[in-house]
């Protein structure tokens, strides 16, 4: 079976690290945060300028000064600190975060992203993304593995305007958790009950299967 | 104090001077932070042919976007513009001119800007579209592009106070582009929910110094929230 995408979150929290500084795209990775281990202080980067945010306010504690980078209303935890939109960039863009969780289109065996525009549909924007793919050294994507038709996303070279080039490392899909390497996908793990078969027709770009590829639990 | 003070008592006055054809910075990340009485200043002087340059563009009927309804702004500098549907008629129509810029190369654009530094190398964006056309350089082994800094004829910011002599404090993540706008302005105008006496703001919180404060204006707020979440 495919991943739910609690399942995907649940996968991805996995790689977290006790004093880990995360930032998580929207969509999936915002899951991620309802999996941090207990034992784990792990604290959470919003790109609006927020370095520790918390949980979501009640009717009581809710402050319109106070929102995440997808412009909800948020808190902020013990240890947070609050700062202008360059100083949170210079924290993405120099490296300092520990681990970016985001979503893509495609991704492709050079570690490139196309996640931002699909020509022939209207632009919205990139946000932060161009900036984080750009500058974190370690990057989750969490994606689906193939469109609704089949169609794989995990290709040779990306067909879309990139969002960066040769940047990603990781690919959490919902059918294996792949990794890039010299221009191939490199399978490590299956989703529970997913064919080897099945990834293999699912990937278009070039892919590795090694002996010891792993069943995901949950 | 009297050549450092700050403060004008009418809209009016602080936007005194704002023309056609002006580039003017906006402060705000979404609907948080925004100037949201220089907004509508901005719409009762009628002016035209602005470049503006925030992070977004507003809503409709809310924010920058008011600006649009009277097709007040040329061209438009972002990151995200997504949530405003007369936003996408004015682009579709070519009415409306739109640079998409990465946010944190727009965040740096501004300090750049306000710091006398006219570009800076980056990482974000080589490779993508956004390159195109700029100049790319090699540093220890990795490809960056030429990105150039951003200043403009205003810029217009939402502060929590300030006093006087124009030092501003943010509340909370309203702080955003605010201060970067503020140091980029040729006449930088900060609203504020109060003005307090000197010495009220410690040296040591101040996030902008008055150095950088051409106008200082009290408001009231609506502070509309863009996405209501409260825990269940």
């Amino acid at each position: 079976m495919a991943l739910t995408r609690e399942q995907m979150a649940q996968r991805v929290a996995r790689e977290l690290k006790d004093g880990y500084y995360v930032n998580l795209g929207i969509g999936i990775p915002t899951l991620v945060a309802n999996y941090v281990p207990a034992d784990m202080d792990v604290m959470l980067q919003s790109e609006n300028g927020l370095l520790g945010m918390g949980e979501f306010p009640t009717e009581g504690t809710l402050d319109a000064d106070m929102i995440n980078a997808g412009k909800q209303t948020v808190t902020a935890r013990r240890g947070a600190s609050i700062f202008d939109s360059a100083q949170s960039f210079a924290m993405i863009r120099g490296g300092h975060v520990d681990l970016t969780v985001l979503g893509a289109f495609e991704v492709d065996v050079q570690g490139n992203i196309a996640s931002w525009m699909i020509p022939g549909k209207l632009v919205k924007g990139m946000g932060g993304a161009m900036d984080l793919v750009a500058g974190a050294e370690n990057i989750i994507v969490t994606m689906t593995h193939a469109s609704k038709d089949g169609e794989s996303k995990l290709l040779p070279q990306c067909s879309l305007p990139l969002t960066g080039a040769g940047c990603i490392r990781k690919v959490l899909t919902d059918l294996a958790y792949l990794e890039i390497e010299d221009g191939a996908f490199i399978l490590r793990e299956t989703a529970p009950g997913v064919s080897i078969e099945e990834i293999i027709e699912k990937t278009a770009g070039k892919l590795i299967v090694p002996d010891d590829v792993k069943e995901m639990t949950f | 104090m009297a050549g450092l003070d700050k403060r004008v008592a009418t809209y009016e006055q602080a936007l005194e001077g704002l023309t056609d054809n002006m580039t003017v910075l906006a402060g705000g990340f979404g609907l948080c932070g925004i100037p949201e009485n220089l907004i509508s200043e901005i719409r009762r002087r009628g002016v035209k042919g602005l470049t503006v340059v925030s992070n977004n563009c507003g809503v409709d009927g809310f924010g920058l976007g008011v600006l649009l309804e009277d097709r007040q702004i040329r061209k438009m500098v972002a990151s995200y513009v997504g949530e405003n549907a007369e936003f996408e008629r004015q682009l579709l129509s070519g009415e409306l001119e739109v640079e998409l810029t990465p946010q944190g190369t727009l965040a740096e654009k501004m300090r750049a800007g306000g710091a006398g530094i006219p570009a800076f190398y980056t990482a974000t964006g080589y490779g993508t579209p956004v390159a195109d056309g700029k100049e790319v350089r090699e540093f220890n082994g990795r490809k960056y592009i030429l990105e150039e800094s951003i200043t403009g004829d205003f810029a217009i910011v939402k502060g929590w106070k300030a006093d006087h002599y124009g030092n501003v404090v943010y509340r909370n993540t309203a702080q955003n582009f605010n201060p970067l706008a503020a140091t980029a302005g040729k006449i930088t105008v900060v609203e504020v929910e109060e003005i307090v006496e000197p010495g009220v703001l410690l040296p040591s919180e101040i996030h902008t110094p008055g150095i950088y404060v051409d106008r200082v204006i009290v408001g009231t707020f609506e502070k509309r929230i863009e996405k209501r979440t409260v825990k269940a």
